[in-house]
């Protein structure tokens, strides 16, 4: 966001420095029916399914509505209260932190290891590169059920490689606490590969001098890593983080397909807890108050985390 | 051994460990595809026997004839490629205008208009899923195409990217094509579009590759079989024959195919496009 202000600051001088370099209006710029047919498809399609929903949603968070009659009264923070007060959505919660906090480190620290080693030099770089992405663009609905199929308690790969090590079988689907952990292996699985793609991209805008410096003074490979990769990552390793937690608290699809939220809620996500509650209950307004509530926590994670790396003196992000 | 060979055994040896350490992880991130794809040619006595194959020792296809008799894939398959790609072309135009009018024309309230465009981009899908599914049902497009469809028809996002590249595009072209008398439509379409083709590629992929993907939108505004697309029949499927690990796997290499090969052949629009938008599950 800070680079976007930035950006948006570097445009509006180049667009003052621009304006004063060209005195008079070319002849064909009769700009702004036109820019706004242009844009009209645009502006239809976000105005409704968008702008709209956004203001309505946080208006709807304040009523009682019933989608069907039709029926709606204004209800102040009662449909927020109510939330605050549903233990099931403080279980809820807490499930979501617990996936985020596991999911987000690993998933973090094998895509960084990943881009580090492949961004070496070396033979079979673009298939490998393949195979670690392919779980990103694959539907998360077939990933679940493969999944499933993968953590089946008899003959499911995972518990037959367990077996084959001399380990006891775990009950991936009735202990919760198993269900969990299956959930984060897979939704690291499925979404590591984009981590490591924006690593490697970070990676590449380090120039090459500073690890042959490094070298010279006889930096070994780790110590090149930890004062050079590792800082001068620092806005990447943000970007990077930011983006996992808003990924991770939204997660719905695999837990919809892998657990449905079981063993006894235990794997209940916050999203889903939203989506039982517009579209099982049809409760639109309590509904759209658990969508603020996402929302604000979200954007609260996100002002936190930026003020933790600039603390940090991480660099300019 | 003088030091120095046995410092070059030692960064050979580390260069082995290396490969070794990434090909095994490699193989193991894409063990559950062959997992699918294996099982899904085995028969029943095979897929249920202790301890697994991972070759099949015989190949059959009656996995994928007894899924496709179970629920209509085909249907499904038409549902999700029709949605998929009119999205696709929809956003390719929309996106391309608006694009284009953010990058190059004046007009008041434009910086305004793209920042707050970009700054939608920050709110989750969820809190704008509730107000649209509304929207859709006093239109009374509930359980229609129209509902799969129109929500998909403007982004954000692919504005934006296609904004970045027509600003990288030299200007004097345009100008020369405006002394000759083409106006801003003509200019776009025959001379922005056709310099565009990465950009728009990389969109079209991505966009292509989450309308088919998408799950939740489509098991919200979706009721009848009809409009079922690959994803929410899978997902169908798998409550109804939880345990028939065959046709399961079979519906799963259906509902993997399409974005697969497209990920073969377009391996470098997804990385990009996916860098871009850091788009996650």
């Amino acid at each position: 966001m800070m680079a976007e202000v930035a950006a948006a600051e570097a445009q509006g001088l180049r667009r003052v420095a621009s304006a004063a370099a060209r005195p008079r209006r070319a002849p064909w710029r009769r700009d702004g029916r036109t820019a706004f047919l242009l844009l009209a498809p645009t502006l239809a399609v976000f105005g409704v399914f968008v702008l709209f929903p956004i203001v309505f949603s946080f208006y709807l968070s304040f009523q009682q509505w019933n989608l069907f009659s039709g029926a709606h009264t204004f209800v102040g923070g009662a449909n927020y209260r109510a939330v605050f007060a549903d233990p099931e959505f403080w279980q809820v919660f807490r499930n979501t932190a617990v996936y985020t906090l596991a999911t987000v480190p690993l998933n973090m620290a094998l895509a960084l290891g990943v881009a580090v080693l492949l961004a070496r030099r070396m033979r079979g770089k673009r298939l490998l590169r393949a195979a670690f992405f392919t779980p990103v663009v694959v539907s998360s609905v077939a990933a679940g059920v493969i999944w499933r199929w993968v953590f089946d308690p008899n003959l499911g790969l995972f518990n037959v490689s367990l077996g084959a090590l001399g380990l006891p079988a775990v009950d991936w689907t009735s202990n919760g606490t198993s269900a969990m952990a299956a959930l984060i292996i897979v939704g690291v699985w499925k979404t590591f590969g984009v981590n490591m793609v924006l690593f490697s991209a970070g990676l590449s805008g380090i120039p090459r001098q500073y690890y042959e410096a490094a070298a010279m003074d006889g930096a070994r490979a780790w110590g090149q890593f930890r004062h050079i990769t590792l800082p001068l990552l620092a806005p990447t390793t943000l970007f990077v983080l930011v983006l996992s937690m808003i990924g991770s608290f939204q997660v719905f699809d695999i837990v919809f397909v892998l657990t449905r939220g079981g063993p006894l809620g235990a794997t209940k996500v916050l999203v889903y807890y939203l989506y039982e509650h517009a579209f099982k209950y049809f409760d639109m307004g309590y509904a759209s108050a658990v969508a603020y509530l996402l929302f604000a926590l979200l954007f609260a994670i996100t002002l936190v985390q930026i003020r933790a790396f600039r603390n940090r003196g991480a660099g300019a992000v | 051994m003088s030091a120095a060979r046995l410092q070059l055994a030692a960064r050979a040896g580390g260069r082995v460990a290396t490969h070794l350490l990434l090909y095994g992880l490699a193989v193991a991130t894409v063990a559950p595809f062959l997992w699918m794809v294996l099982t899904s040619f085995k028969d029943l006595a095979e897929i249920f026997a202790y301890p697994p194959t991972w070759w099949p020792e015989r190949f059959t296809a009656d996995n994928y004839v007894a899924a496709f008799e179970a629920a209509p894939f085909g249907r499904f398959y038409l549902n999700s490629l029709f949605v998929a790609v009119t999205v696709t072309l929809g956003q390719l135009v929309t996106c391309s205008m608006a694009a284009y009018a953010f990058a190059r024309m004046d007009f008041r309230g434009r910086d305004l208009l793209f920042y707050l465009f970009l700054g939608t981009m920050m709110v989750p899908a969820h809190v704008t899923m509730i107000p649209s599914f509304m929207v859709l049902h006093w239109l009374g497009l509930i359980d229609t195409y129209g509902a799969l469809i129109l929500p998909g028809l403007a982004s954000a996002f692919g504005t934006f990217l296609l904004r970045q590249f027509f600003l990288t595009l030299p200007k004097e072209l345009e100008e020369a094509a405006f002394l000759d008398g083409y106006g801003r439509f003509r200019v776009l379409w025959q001379i922005i579009l056709p310099l565009s083709r990465p950009a728009l590629a990389t969109l079209a992929v991505f966009t292509f590759m989450g309308v088919f993907n998408d799950f939740l939108w489509a098991l919200v505004v979706v009721n009848s079989q009809e409009l079922y697309t690959v994803q929410l029949g899978l997902s169908i499927f798998r409550d109804r024959y939880s345990t028939e690990w065959g046709s399961l796997m079979a519906g799963s290499v259906v509902a993997t195919l399409p974005v697969l090969l497209l990920f073969v052949f377009a391996q470098k629009q997804f990385i990009q496009g996916i860098a871009l938008s850091g788009l996650k599950d």
